[in-house]
């Protein structure tokens, strides 16, 4: 009874903690864009505009929400609510520290790319259910993004799979007790870090929401809370790709000593945040040709590579 | 991927520049005195109004939104009997300014006219009209030349020259 109840209330607590940093990078994107671009952002509401968030969540909150009557109506609602229920549930096997887990599956790493899968059925689904000829164009490009960067997501993250002998993240994070795995894993890295930038698809890999292009992509319909809920999923995105990176590749909890686990996790994390808006701030979106040919002639003949030199390398040596 | 990761540096390092931003309320942006904003009506050098109610700024007038009513005083001299603009609809191109043949009417570095009620945005001639002179000192349509309307006598204006008595014109 005891440990249910913890267990429970570890989970809540996770989930509170993650929706309050997701509507924070709402503002801390701002900020820091325009940090970048040489102007303040918000910083009128509350102290340094931190409360820009509050009067966010509250105009989301009571702006209409509207259904176009030309929309698939019970799939138009479905679709916002896979991105946050996919997203959140891959938050399920990142442990943030020691004892600081939902779940510690040994499959946890399949499980996230079980769930990030599924993600892109909301962007397949909002753009189909809209009946709008962007959204629709979004949607078909957002597949094509999601589902050809999911294989080299998969494929470079089994070398680190191989070093650690194991797909329970908790397992990956104790192997880095010697050295973290960016370092003998830097391929890896990199294209993990590619292919998670466009399965969150961030800018510069924003291609199925492309504003200059698109409107705003397969969610040009949506409004009030359902907009919202595809705005927090994307914040939701980065801040799970930035802990799976701090987890499968910078040592997960593992710090230095003088500051508590979790606060190393936290500070790994965030550091890649910043860097996801960084890239916004700095990089121009490639066309969608080059997206894919970059996919698939450049990265995935690197992961295979990555992969097979791994391989050979831990067979060799054990 | 080199570019890139410079651009990124480069990027980065634009945190610590300065900030281009202007923090309007406290801080105001200096605006040139031939900014075109808020539009007034000058009176010319002895404190009359110098618009003579000629319409050529409500033709000009692109958004059509100046109307005014031109009159006669005792002396013959014309006037706006009401001139009113309706800010609502204003696109401050200046043009009226460039039509005016008396340098009446002015458009001024100022911008601050908010209002919560779209009607208080109507400014009638009394809104309109200012004790001085504007941009454009010591200029008074009437003085230079033209008919008698009480400014100057026939043939004393700046620019002209005496009547002629067309009788003694003979060949
Ligand atoms: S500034 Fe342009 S729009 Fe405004 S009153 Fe003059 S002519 Fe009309
Ligand atoms: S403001 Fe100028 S252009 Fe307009 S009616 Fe008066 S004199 Fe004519």
């Amino acid at each position: 009874m005891n440990e249910t109840l913890k267990l429970t209330l570890i989970a809540i607590g996770i989930l509170l903690a993650l929706l309050t940093i997701a509507a924070g990078l709402i503002w801390v994107e701002r900020r820091m864009l325009a940090a970048w671009q040489d102007r303040y952002g918000p910083n009128r509401v509350g102290p340094f505009g931190i409360l820009q968030v509050v009067a966010d969540m509250i105009k989301m909150f009571f702006k209409e929400d509207w259904i176009p009557p030309f929309a698939d109506k019970s799939v138009f609602i479905l679709a916002p609510a896979i991105v946050m229920v996919t997203i959140l549930l891959s938050f399920v096997i990142i442990p943030f520290a020691p004892g600081i887990l939902v779940a510690d599956i040994n499959i946890g790493l399949l499980f996230f790319l079980a769930m990030s899968s599924l993600g892109a059925y909301s962007v397949v689904l909002g753009g189909w259910a809209s009946n709008n000829k962007y959204s629709l164009l979004g949607a078909v490009r957002g597949a094509a993004q999601m589902i050809s960067y999911e294989v080299f997501m998969g494929l470079s993250v089994m070398g680190v799979v191989i070093m650690a002998g194991s797909f329970n993240m908790t397992d990956i994070v104790l192997a880095q007790k010697n050295v973290w795995f960016f370092i003998p894993q830097f391929l890896g890295f990199v294209i993990f870090f590619i292919a998670g930038i466009a399965e969150t698809h961030r800018l510069p890999f924003d291609i199925p929401e492309a504003e200059s292009e698109l409107i705003a992509g397969y969610h040009s319909e949506y409004s009030g809370m359902k907009f919202g809920m595809f705005f927090v999923g994307e914040y939701l995105g980065i801040t799970l790709i930035s802990a799976l990176i701090t987890t499968l590749f910078f040592g997960g909890w593992l710090g230095f000593g003088f500051l508590p686990p979790v606060v190393w996790f936290l500070i790994k994390m965030f550091a890649f945040i910043l860097f996801f808006i960084l890239l916004r701030a700095s990089l121009p979106r490639p066309r969608y040709d080059q997206l894919m040919s970059f996919g698939w002639k450049i990265l995935l003949p690197l992961s295979l590579l990555n992969l097979l030199v791994t391989g050979a390398l831990v067979l060799y040596f054990t | 991927m080199f570019s890139i990761i410079r651009s990124l540096w480069l990027t980065f390092l634009h945190m610590f520049h300065k900030r281009v931003t202007i923090e309007y309320p406290e801080e105001k942006a200096p605006l040139p005195p031939r900014w075109r904003g808020r539009i007034i009506l000058s009176r010319d050098p002895d404190g009359m109004e110098r618009c003579v109610g000629c319409y050529l700024c409500a033709a000009a007038c692109p958004v059509d939104c100046i109307a005014l009513q031109a009159t006669e005083d005792e002396n013959g001299r014309r006037y706006p009997e009401f001139f009113r603009i309706n800010f609502s609809r204003c696109i401050f191109c200046g043009y009226c300014e460039d039509a005016c043949p008396t340098y009446a009417i002015q458009l001024i570095p100022d911008f601050e006219m908010g209002e919560y009620d779209r009607q208080n945005l109507v400014y009638e001639k009394e809104d309109l009209l200012i004790a001085g002179q504007g941009k454009y000192h010591g200029y008074n349509y009437y003085r230079e030349a033209g008919v008698d309307v009480g400014v100057k006598g026939k043939g004393e204006g700046e620019n002209e020259d005496k009547p002629v008595d067309v009788r003694t014109l003979m060949p």
